[in-house]
């Protein structure tokens, strides 16, 4: 009986625990993307107008 | 010492919320109650600064103070889980509650920190970069590794940790750090002693339980309430430096000296007053109204310097 009532809260901290390890997950996807774009936009900033100052 | 031993222990974290961390406990660890206080200042520092900065880097010079202070923030709270754990005001932090370990703690401070610098650094220079990589560190080592738990000058001294982001802001756009990014230090390194002390005043028990030396638990309440006044006044003073330094006009003058007083008059209060709850009542106001203090000193300046370059306001 104790066993039987036990299954449900084991699933149940297991479904929160992949729910969390998901959004961790896409929270740190998000991170490294955002990341990439800084540094990107940082680039851009610091060449300037120079930037198109060239042959096309 | 025990407790603070198993608490830095994983392992006893582990059995409770092992792999439930939710992304709102990393953010927790970065206390963006500070950090909006670190990121507004700094801000300010930028904006007054003479000189000008591409508005593309000046965010991300903000941005990057803002993570510098959440990354300092995460050392902070992996540190101190064991005293987090047993004072009312930072018993749910993520570290003390279980959900996140204090090696998660550790390593996502370090990164964010390592990241803010390098990246302030490439984005404006290397000045602004060394100051904030040095922020960190007194934030991170002298003040929660060292002065917290070892003198009743804790908050007075490790205070200089709050107060370098203006001069990290000024720094990003002019590259040095000159008297008038100094006294925006000295404004927040005075105003930090009866801010903290305030609020040591009223919450006492905790820092006693936790065996944080606070000003009041070593040289009483009549000692902290006097030191608070002197601080006040030294806080007051102070706030009038950039009018006589010629960086601020009448405006920022104005308000000054009118929440100075009010300032002066409520730590007054506070010296006054009956122990017990009318103390702890009194107490409880300064720490409030100080919050704002800094806030309304920090926006008039911003505003009056704003309004002076917009076309000779005042």
């Amino acid at each position: 009986m104790t066993e039987s009532r036990n299954v449900p809260v084991e699933t149940s901290n297991e479904a929160a625990r992949k729910k969390a390890q998901r959004r961790r997950s896409i929270a740190i996807a998000l991170a490294l993307a955002g990341f990439a774009l800084i540094f990107y936009i940082l680039t851009i900033a610091k060449m300037g107008p120079a930037l198109f100052d060239r042959a096309l | 010492m025990d407790e603070a031993v198993a608490y830095l222990d994983d392992s006893r974290n582990v059995s409770a919320y092992a792999g439930e961390a939710r992304v709102e406990d990393y953010l927790a660890l970065l206390k963006p109650r500070v950090m909006s206080l670190v990121v507004f200042t700094a801000f300010v520092g930028l904006v007054i600064a003479p000189g000008v900065i591409n508005p593309v880097l000046a965010v991300i010079a903000i941005f990057c103070i803002a993570v510098g202070a959440g990354g300092s923030g995460a050392l902070n709270m992996w540190y101190d889980a064991d005293i987090d754990a047993v004072m009312s005001r930072t018993m749910n932090r993520p570290v003390p509650n279980g959900r996140v370990s204090p090696g998660e703690a550790l390593v996502f401070g370090l990164i964010l920190s390592g990241f803010s610098v390098v990246l302030l650094g490439l984005a404006t220079n290397w000045v602004a970069g060394g100051l904030l990589a040095f922020t960190i560190f007194f934030y991170a080592v002298i003040y929660t590794m060292w002065l917290k738990r070892s003198t009743p000058q804790n908050i007075v001294i490790g205070g200089a940790a709050g107060a370098f982001p203006p001069m990290v802001g000024w720094a990003a756009v002019t590259g040095s750090v000159t008297i008038e990014s100094v006294v925006l230090f000295l404004i927040i390194f005075l105003w930090t002693p009866p801010h903290f002390w305030a609020l040591a005043l009223y919450k006492q028990g905790d820092y006693q339980a936790a065996g944080v030396p606070m000003m009041p638990n070593v040289v009483g309440e009549t000692s902290t309430r006097r030191q608070i006044f002197v601080y006040s006044i030294l806080l007051a003073a102070s706030a009038l430096a950039p009018t006589l330094l010629g960086f601020a006009g009448w405006l920022y003058t104005a308000v000054a000296v009118v929440t100075g007083v009010s300032f002066v008059a409520l730590a007054w209060r506070l010296l006054v007053a009956e122990d017990g709850a009318p103390m702890r009542k009194t107490a409880r106001q300064l720490f409030q109204y100080s919050l704002s203090y800094l806030f309304i000193v920090f926006l008039a300046l911003l505003t009056d310097t704003v309004l002076t370059r917009m076309g000779g306001w005042f």
